[in-house]
């Protein structure tokens, strides 16, 4: 029993002491680096590289995991089903999508953007989800001239000022001055309370859009309260709006705040409804708020019901088929990003196209047919129009479509 | 601001500090008897929770039964965890064991998100605990009645164990001088390992009550009242059972009247709930019940 133990301790220290300075470890190390150099040399010098023929190497940057997952998964999900519709270039290149997890965070996101450029040497990136985290991103892709598309970034600051971030959706101004007009128009509300996430730039950003539009419609913010990415108790903002008792509620966070959010408020007897942004729209909104959520009127970027078009129908048929769900915002938009990708490719040159290219290509696109409609892409920003749905019973519904 | 309201988030402050104080129990034992900070216990707590939710979606148990069972998983998985991780470095420096956790902490959160995704999942609440209860026009959910209350059984339960079990009372020996209470013929190991049964069991009831406050589950929720339960058991006195649940109570209270009082710095909420700490540690720097570290215990 002592001696055993005993025994261990002395392997355990052997170990300790002697794993990074041994020779052992050093001869190991040795093949090891071996092994990794030599199977390098073998990939670079077209062994392999032959029998893969042509290919556009195309960087990803989506929240696969973190506080906006189902965005990211959503938006891949979608891209998938549009990379099996065109699965090439027009001069018979294939797409290869890297996908990288931003964990919805904005320091993952720079990494992320930052290998895929000087380490994977991608021509294009697209991504990523949240305005925050492609803000993060924007410079990087400035510095090294690469073009970053985002599939769903709707602040404006996103694209301002840059030459080589553009977006496939449209921006928050639009989308806050539509969520204005339905909360005085349909559902005849004088007073407003605005709940805005001060740790994403798309909530503070578009809360001030709506303000703005609101307040020059008549309407009056009668509370302000803030809360921040992750939190899950909302009581005290909750007591706080209810006390001003608004006529609705303009939340423009993201799903999973705001389907505690709403649970709570029902809790709490606020049945006022609440108001939102494309950041809602989740299928974890539903889960989590279950019948709470019912009511809660967002603006977005598509709805199966509105799909029109020979791209949209064939999308639709195919994800349904696939996934056996319905395609949201984010599908579709990750759709979008990869089929404005191609469609530029194409018209930059395709195989022999140069990031620069590409970037003028994208910057350029007109009245493309995408699946969330027509868009023109106009300084980096896509001109297109908006979609209102809310829940009803546990279900998104389709509401109307507002152009621009 | 009436009078009502004010009573609506206090009422609101003690429910969120009494979750905060039911983790920090847990945190607050483990550091006490082996002075090792378990990082992971955060994550305990998130896999004490998906283990009620399999119990209750998948295998269909009642919910009192799923509970049951997944404290008692999370209880086995926190000796184990201590058996593979943590026993090895038992004579090692304290800043090994102290890596280890956080080592323990990220294989856990990332287990679980590749095994489950990284999409919140919601978690049913049964019908006893959905309620809500109207006080001359403050609201309490039930929740948030019964949350303090079984904090409050909890501590006093493990108070009970530590001063008036033989287990209890080799655990305070243990904290004082590990080597003596193994030449005293205890055993140290079995001990150690009970400690972390009961401070997985406790994380994994502060995760079924968290989830039945906020139902969006998924495997990083662990991270924030983790770290809010380690502040609240520094800020009670670490190592001082009932230091962790009052620096629970404070802290919560804090967060919620920063939010009320303050509406334009509500984001910052968790900053001001560490700001406390940091203040409170200036001028007490062994929190706020931990009188005389070296000497007594609990």
């Amino acid at each position: 029993m002592v001696f055993n133990k005993l025994d261990k301790t002395y392997i355990f220290r052997y170990l300790a002491t002697n794993m990074f300075g041994g020779v052992f470890m050093r001869r190991l190390f040795g093949v090891v680096t071996f092994a990794l150099f030599a199977l390098f040399i073998i990939s670079s010098t077209g062994f392999s590289s032959k029998a893969y023929a042509k290919e556009i190497k195309i960087g990803v940057v989506w929240p696969m995991t973190g506080p906006i997952a189902s965005f990211g998964q959503m938006n891949w999900k979608g891209a998938q089903i549009a990379e099996s519709m065109v699965p090439k270039t027009k001069d018979g290149a294939t797409l290869k999508l890297i996908l990288l997890d931003n964990k919805g965070d904005k320091v993952e996101t720079a990494n992320a953007v930052s290998r895929l450029i000087t380490q994977t040497h991608v021509k294009a990136i697209i991504g990523a989800v949240a305005s925050g985290n492609t803000l993060a991103a924007a410079p990087i892709a400035e510095r090294y001239h690469i073009p970053l598309l985002s599939s769903s970034a709707t602040n404006p600051l996103v694209t301002k000022g840059k030459k080589y971030v553009s977006r496939v959706c449209f921006i928050d101004p639009f989308q806050g001055s539509v969520a204005a007009k339905y909360a005085i128009n349909n559902l005849h509300a004088k007073t407003a309370a605005v709940v805005v996430d001060i740790a994403q730039d798309y909530s503070v950003g578009l809360a001030k859009f709506f303000v703005q539009s609101f307040t020059k419609m008549g309407g009056k913010i009668v509370a302000r309260t803030f809360v921040q990415t992750g939190d899950q108790d909302f009581s005290a903002q909750v007591s706080a709006v209810k006390a001003a008792n608004p006529d609705m509620i303009y939340m423009p966070t993201y799903y999973q705040e705001a389907s505690l959010f709403t649970r709570q408020a029902k809790q709490f007897g606020l049945n006022q409804v609440i108001m939102g942004g494309d950041g809602l729209e989740s299928d974890s909104l539903l889960k989590v708020g279950g019948k709470a959520a019912n009511g809660i009127t967002f603006t977005t970027h598509y709805d199966p019901k509105a799909t029109s078009g020979k791209v949209g129908k064939e999308f639709l048929k195919r994800f349904k088929a696939k996934y056996k769900i319905n395609p949201d915002a984010m599908a579709a938009l990750g759709a979008d990003a990869y089929l404005v990708m191609v469609d530029a490719i194409n018209r930059a040159g395709g195989y022999k196209a140069t990031s620069e290219q590409i970037n003028k290509a994208i910057r350029s696109t007109k009245d493309f047919h995408g699946v969330t409609g027509i868009l023109t892409i106009v300084n980096g920003d896509a001109i297109k129009s908006a979609v209102v749905r809310k829940v009803e019973n546990g279900k998104f519904v389709y509401v109307t479509t507002v152009n621009p | 601001m009436n009078i009502t309201i004010i009573l609506q988030q206090l009422v609101n402050g003690l429910s969120l500090g009494s979750l905060y104080g039911l983790i920090a129990i847990g945190y607050t034992m483990v550091y006490g008897v082996i002075r090792l900070i378990n990082f992971a216990h955060g994550d305990i707590m998130m896999v004490g929770t998906y283990f009620a939710l399999f119990a209750a979606t998948t295998f269909l148990l009642p919910w009192w039964a799923a509970f049951i069972v997944a404290i008692a998983l999370a209880a086995l998985l926190g000796v184990f965890i201590d058996k593979v991780a943590y026993k090895p470095l038992r004579n090692a420096s304290r800043i090994s064991s102290l890596i280890t956790a956080i080592g323990v902490s990220f294989l856990l959160e990332n287990l679980f998100l590749v095994l489950f995704g990284g999409v919140p999942r919601a978690f049913k609440i049964p019908q006893v605990f959905s309620g809500v209860v109207h006080l001359n026009g403050v609201i309490i959910p039930i929740i948030a009645l019964i949350t303090p209350i079984v904090a409050i059984v909890c501590l006093l339960l493990l108070m009970q164990i530590l001063q008036h079990t033989k287990y209890g009372i080799a655990m305070r020996a243990l904290s004082l001088d590990m080597e003596t209470t193994r030449i005293m013929g205890a055993n140290v190991d079995a001990i150690i390992a009970f400690v972390f049964a009961i401070g997985s069991a406790l994380a994994a009831i502060g995760g079924i009550f968290w989830a039945l406050r906020y139902p969006s589950i998924n495997p990083l929720m662990g991270i924030m009242p983790g770290l809010k339960a380690f502040a609240a058991a520094v800020l009670g006195g670490i190592g001082s059972v009932p230091g962790a649940a009052l620096g629970g109570f404070i802290i919560g209270i804090t967060e919620i009247l920063v939010v009320a009082f303050l509406p334009s710095l509500a984001g910052y909420k968790d900053a001001f709930a560490f700001l406390l700490l940091i203040f409170v540690l200036l001028f007490k720097p062994t929190g706020i019940m931990g009188e005389d570290l070296e000497k007594g215990r609990f």
